[in-house]
């Protein structure tokens, strides 16, 4: 059951990271994307990360994507045209990410028995223990991600005000 | 039944490798940037899944601070984004070279 739940939205995030590759409208991308963000949801519950799923689908695919096809529309951005640029980038990216990969997951592979395995419900960070080490070993950080919240706020404001 | 840990971090190096060809491979400055962060999304599936492996919260709390940075990046980049259409009323990089050689 563990294992078919983690192909079922394993699959579906490479399916629509690979979307988001391929397809040459942005919003197209945008929607695949949010589809790899929701199923990385589901995997952070099978890995017994239950506040992170929560965050990852308020913040996530709720506020960060919800901005993005905001500006998308805003813009009116179409699809994108193919430049002399792009021929350059597609001979070093496609082998460039492959060879990333293949070194990635050999190694990965190669300390497989070292890693462990994960099964349902073996290890749960319930908010409780969370928020224990959140606002009392890391109180301080935290208050300073409100200050830098606040300064991304007020530049995000400045920057996109128009010019008078 | 299980899950190795191995798995999930082969996941996140394709989820990462294609967040790379894409960063790559795309003409228009807002695909660049959601591929930015599928890239962290995968780095995000790292610690969630080393979290789990070691029995650590410290992981999940990465975690947490890496999403607030996300989120704070992406309204910051998004304005620049705005501005950068303004003046130059493109969303192709390759018209954007004014600092190019």
């Amino acid at each position: 059951m563990y294992l078919v739940l983690f192909l079922i939205f394993g699959g579906l995030c490479v399916a629509g990271a690979l979307n988001l590759l391929l397809q040459r409208h942005p919003i197209n991308s945008a929607l695949s994307l949010i589809v790899v963000m929701t199923s990385l949801a589901v995997l952070y519950l099978l890995l017994g990360a239950e506040f992170l799923a929560a965050a990852q689908v308020i913040v996530y695919s709720g506020a960060i994507m919800v901005l993005f096809t905001f500006v998308i529309m805003l813009l009116n951005a179409g699809e994108e045209e193919r430049t002399h640029g792009s021929k350059a980038a597609y001979i070093v990216g496609f082998p460039g990410a492959a060879a990333l990969l293949g070194i990635l997951a050999y190694i990965f592979l190669k300390q497989r028995d070292h890693l462990g395995s994960a099964k349902l419900g073996g290890y749960l960070v319930t908010t409780h223990d969370l928020s224990a080490v959140l606002f009392r070993d890391l109180l301080l950080p935290f208050e300073v991600t409100s200050v830098l919240i606040l300064v991304a706020i007020l530049g995000a404001v400045a920057l996109a005000r128009k010019e008078r | 039944m299980v899950v190795p840990i191995a798995y999930y971090l082969v996941l996140s190096a394709i989820l990462f490798s294609i967040g790379v060809a894409a960063f790559l491979m795309k003409r228009n400055i807002i695909t660049i940037f959601m591929s930015i962060e599928l890239m962290l999304n995968a780095v995000n599936l790292t610690f969630v899944a080393f979290a789990h492996r070691w029995h650590q919260v410290s992981g999940q709390i990465f975690v947490f601070f890496v999403m607030v940075v996300a989120a704070a990046e992406a309204a910051v980049g998004l304005a620049i984004i705005i501005a950068l259409f303004r003046t130059r009323s493109t969303l192709n990089v390759d018209q954007v070279d004014l600092m190019k050689l």
